[in-house]
Parts: structure tokens; C-alpha cells; sequence
């Protein structure tokens, strides 16, 4: 995990209400910067959702979190969404383990020059400081497509392939793949505003964050 | 009548493009557009087509607005941020352009810069809700302008591109968020078009039909290999290569114009990208019976 904060409610809350709820939460990069309260505030809040809370270091390490996806299988069955509690790496691994629940994540990953996490990934996150994972079935539209569009696909894929990269799949065909399979195609008519490129650009914003 | 007065009143559209010359010699350009003066309804002036350097096309617009001849200005996100998109536009707009055409364009690494930064700061989407704010008098962070441009927003959209839905889904948005008129990607299957024309008539927004006269097999080949969302049909593959040298123009106008007739009473209207074939698009038009 990254630095990160947690998402607003209103961001959060409507997706999950009424619904059961598994959590995954990741401590690995707390040294860095992980806003333990907020979290513990949010997961107090929906107690009588949760069906059960997985808390492990690395999310970012595929295969320990299918070890624990195996664990917890009986309560991540009885959960109708899954929530992330960790960087853009641990929410794109476990969304990419539950292809057929929604997942959702409750942080946005925010910049740090230079530093990547301690896990390499197959996943990688832009470290964006708005986290689009929750509109997007959990595949990131700013490091998977060259572009980083965010309102749908340019048009010019191939056969599923990239045109820009055609060793790589278009992200959006994914994206749609993904959201087709949980039932949420209809996430992809909300238009997108552009990025907020003064959350990256700033990078004392993030550090100012860190030193508190 | 103005290009946005014509898409009211329901008439049957033409547009054409002018690619501005890698350099500075547009005379031969601006010369083929005022053959088609009277002819065709617009102008789309390419913005770097295919990523590859080329003159601009707000100046090119500027340049057939002043002959007369409406200019529809393709401005795509790949070299420009929110502040020179903006900017651009309103320029455009002083300059006498009243349309333009609004993409996300190619990425760098297919032109002949490909060492170049990709930009993409907005997408088609965003910039189309931009030009409609700034329609609105505002730029969009909210801060008033002196004085608002008006503007007929127009977008791309690709038939035979992988996932018709999707594209379908964009097209949507496109619209929500201001566009009036579509042109789409070149179209050599009619059964395809209208499978597509069936589910995005519904939108009731007018769109034209992308029209590229074959210029030989080879080009044909090339596009179905290379070119997202075209396919030309065998048929037409074997026409082109049956043709001598000399014919071929001759052949590649009949193809086109049978689509044309096929396109006619299912879209609004054509839209023909001629790629140096500019010399040819009244002989097309005069054998479609469009003239």
C-alpha cells in the first residue's frame, strides 16, 4: 500500500447501502502513511453490514490475497460488495480475484515521488489522488490505456488489442467485459470530469499529509 | 445557409475535408476546396491527421472561412491541454469558424513524432462539455468571459469498431454533453451501417456516413489490417485489383458512390475524406446524383 486517504461518503455510502459487505484492509506501507482513524471510523459505521474483514499486509502480494480469498471464502460469499481498504495496487489484485462480486475501494492513493510500494505488480497505480477503481470494475483506465481516457474506449482497438500498444488489451473493452459480468454497465454513462491534475502536481500536498 | 442551419432543416449533408500540407504551400489545397464551393455543405480541416506533423488547422479553417467556405475545425486533445483547448477555441471563434469537430485524436507513437508527449489532459467528452460551457459564457473552472462564442459542436463516432456498444454508450454521452452532428469512421459494409444506424437513430442527432474512395487493392488491404472499424468486402478487394492502372480512380468512384446510394435514405448525410484525392470528389458526387 501507498499513501492514501479515504474517500468522502458520499462517494462511498450510496454504492453499499443496505448491502453486505466483506473488507479487506491493508496495514503493508503504514510507515509510509495510512489515515488509521478515518478508516477505523468509516468500518465502525457500517458494523452491521460486515459479514467479515480480512487484514493483511500486502495486499499488493497476489498470491497471499488468494490465500486468504480462500480463507474467508464463506464470508466473502455471503457478501453482496467487497470494500478495499488500501492503495490502487490491493484494490486492482483483489478486485482481479473476485471477478464476479463488485468491488469497491474506500481510498484514494495519493502521490509520492518517486515511490512505488514495497510488492511488485502486475497492477500498477498512477497514484492519482482520485481513484477511479469504483467506476471502472477495478481496472485502472489511467495506467492500462495509453491515453488515460476516462469517458470509454478512442475506437481503435483491434481484435481487443491496443492500437497505441498491441502487446497490451484495450482497457476498455476490459473495463466494459468486467462491468457487464457484475451487472454494472450503467457506470459507464456518468460523464467523467478531467482529472485534477493540482492532486499530483503539488507534491507537497501529499508530504504535508505524511508529516502530520 | 449556414453548415448548423442546414442540419435543422433536415436537408441531405456533404462535407469534405481539407488536410493542411506538411509545410507551408497551401495554394493547391485551397484550390481543390473552392472546386467543391456550392458542392458540399462543409469542410473538416484535419487537426495532424494520424499524429504526423502538419500545418494547423485553426489556420487552415481561418484561410476557407475567408474564401467563403464553411470550415468545420477537427481540434483533438492530443497536443493540447484544458488551458490551450480553451484558448484555441475561443480563437477559433474570432477568426470566423463556427464549427468544429471535437476527438481525442491518435496517440503520438503512430505518427511521425512518436518521441512526442502525449498530452489527452481531456478526452472527446470532456472537451465537447468545454465548448459547451464556454457557449455558455463561462470557461470551466467557472470564471465568466467577455463575451461567448457560438459554436455547432460536432464528434466522431466508429461503426465497426470493436464493441458496438460501447461506442454506442460514448456516442451517447457525446450528446448529453453537446454534440449535434456526427461523422463516422469510413464506412464498405452497408449491412454493418445499418445494424448500427438502427440502434443510433434513435438518439435523433444527424449523422454522416464516412465515405474514403479506394484507391487500389493495397489500400484496401491496408485499411482492413490496420485501420480500427473497417472492413472492406472481399468484393470490392477483387474490383480494384481486376482494374488497370488508368481505371482504378474509375472504379474506386463507383464503389464509393454505391455506398453512397446505399447510406442515402438511412443517415442524414456523407462524409468523404478524399486523402489527395480531392481532384476526384466532383466526379463522385456527380456520379452518387448528389449534384
Amino acid at each position: 500500500m501507498l499513501a492514501v486517504q479515504i474517500k468522502p461518503e458520499e462517494d462511498i455510502l450510496p454504492r453499499i447501502s443496505s448491502k453486505k459487505l466483506f473488507i479487506f484492509q491493508c496495514p503493508g506501507c503504514q510507515e509510509v502513511y495510512f489515515p488509521r482513524e478515518d478508516a477505523a471510523a468509516l468500518i465502525g459505521s457500517l458494523s452491521n453490514q460486515i459479514t467479515g474483514k480480512a487484514v493483511l499486509d500486502y495486499l499488493c502480494n497476489r498470491d497471499f490475497v488468494r490465500e486468504y480469498i480462500k480463507e474467508y471464502s464463506q464470508q466473502i460469499d455471503k457478501a453482496q460488495a467487497v470494500l478495499v481498504f488500501s492503495c490502487g495496487v490491493g484494490m486492482q489484485v483483489v478486485s482481479s480475484l473476485l471477478e464476479d462480486k463488485a468491488v469497491y475501494t474506500c481510498c484514494d492513493t495519493l502521490y509520492l515521488n518517486g515511490f512505488q510500494g514495497f510488492t511488485a505488480s502486475k497492477f500498477n497505480c498512477n497514484q492519482c489522488g482520485e481513484c477511479y477503481l469504483n467506476y471502472t470494475g477495478g481496472i485502472c483506465p489511467l495506467t492500462n490505456c495509453p491515453k488515460a481516457l476516462l469517458n470509454g474506449p478512442c475506437g481503435g482497438a483491434r481484435e481487443g488489442k491496443c492500437e497505441a500498444n498491441p502487446d497490451a488489451d484495450c482497457a476498455w473493452i476490459l473495463i466494459h467485459n468486467r462491468l457487464e459480468r457484475i451487472g454494472k454497465l450503467s457506470l459507464l454513462q456518468k460523464v467523467m470530469l478531467p482529472r485534477d491534475y493540482s492532486k499530483i502536481v503539488i507534491e507537497s500536498l501529499s508530504r504535508e499529509k505524511i508529516e502530520r | 445557409m449556414s453548415f448548423s442551419e442546414k442540419l435543422k432543416n433536415g436537408k441531405f449533408i456533404i462535407t469534405s475535408e481539407v488536410g493542411p500540407p506538411k509545410g507551408v504551400n497551401i495554394n493547391k489545397g485551397l484550390e481543390e476546396a473552392e472546386l467543391l464551393k456550392g458542392k458540399v455543405d462543409g469542410f473538416n480541416v484535419t487537426d495532424l491527421q494520424s499524429s504526423v506533423l502538419k500545418l494547423g488547422s485553426l489556420a487552415v479553417s481561418h484561410l476557407l472561412a475567408m474564401r467563403g467556405l464553411e470550415p468545420i475545425f477537427q481540434l483533438t486533445c492530443r497536443d493540447r491541454n484544458r488551458l490551450a483547448l480553451q484558448s484555441d477555441l475561443l480563437s477559433a471563434y474570432v477568426l470566423g469558424i463556427r464549427n468544429v469537430l471535437l476527438l481525442t485524436g491518435d496517440h503520438p507513437i503512430l505518427g511521425d513524432h512518436p518521441q512526442a508527449k502525449p498530452v489527452f489532459d481531456l478526452d472527446s467528452v470532456s472537451l465537447l462539455k468545454v465548448a459547451s460551457t464556454l457557449m455558455e459564457g463561462k470557461d470551466m473552472n467557472g470564471n465568466e468571459l467577455e463575451g461567448k462564442p457560438d459554436f455547432c459542436l460536432g464528434a466522431v463516432v466508429n461503426p465497426g469498431a470493436d464493441s458496438l456498444e460501447l461506442q454506442l454508450i460514448k456516442m451517447e454521452k457525446k450528446i448529453e454533453v453537446g454534440a449535434s452532428f456526427f461523422q463516422t469512421q469510413a464506412v464498405y459494409d452497408l449491412e454493418k451501417f445499418k445494424k448500427f444506424m438502427k440502434k443510433a437513430s434513435k438518439f435523433g442527432v444527424p449523422i454522416l456516413g464516412g465515405i474514403i474512395i479506394l484507391k487500389s487493392a493495397g489500400m484496401a488491404q491496408y485499411m482492413n489490417e490496420n485501420v480500427a472499424g473497417v472492413s472492406v468486402p472481399e468484393k470490392y478487394i477483387k474490383m480494384m485489383a481486376e482494374a488497370e492502372k488508368e481505371e482504378r480512380a474509375k472504379v474506386g468512384i463507383q464503389i464509393a458512390a454505391e455506398l453512397i446510394k446505399g447510406m442515402k435514405n438511412i443517415c442524414r448525410g456523407i462524409h468523404i475524406m478524399p486523402l489527395g484525392w480531392e481532384r476526384y470528389v466532383p466526379e463522385l458526387l456527380d456520379v452518387s446524383g448528389l449534384v
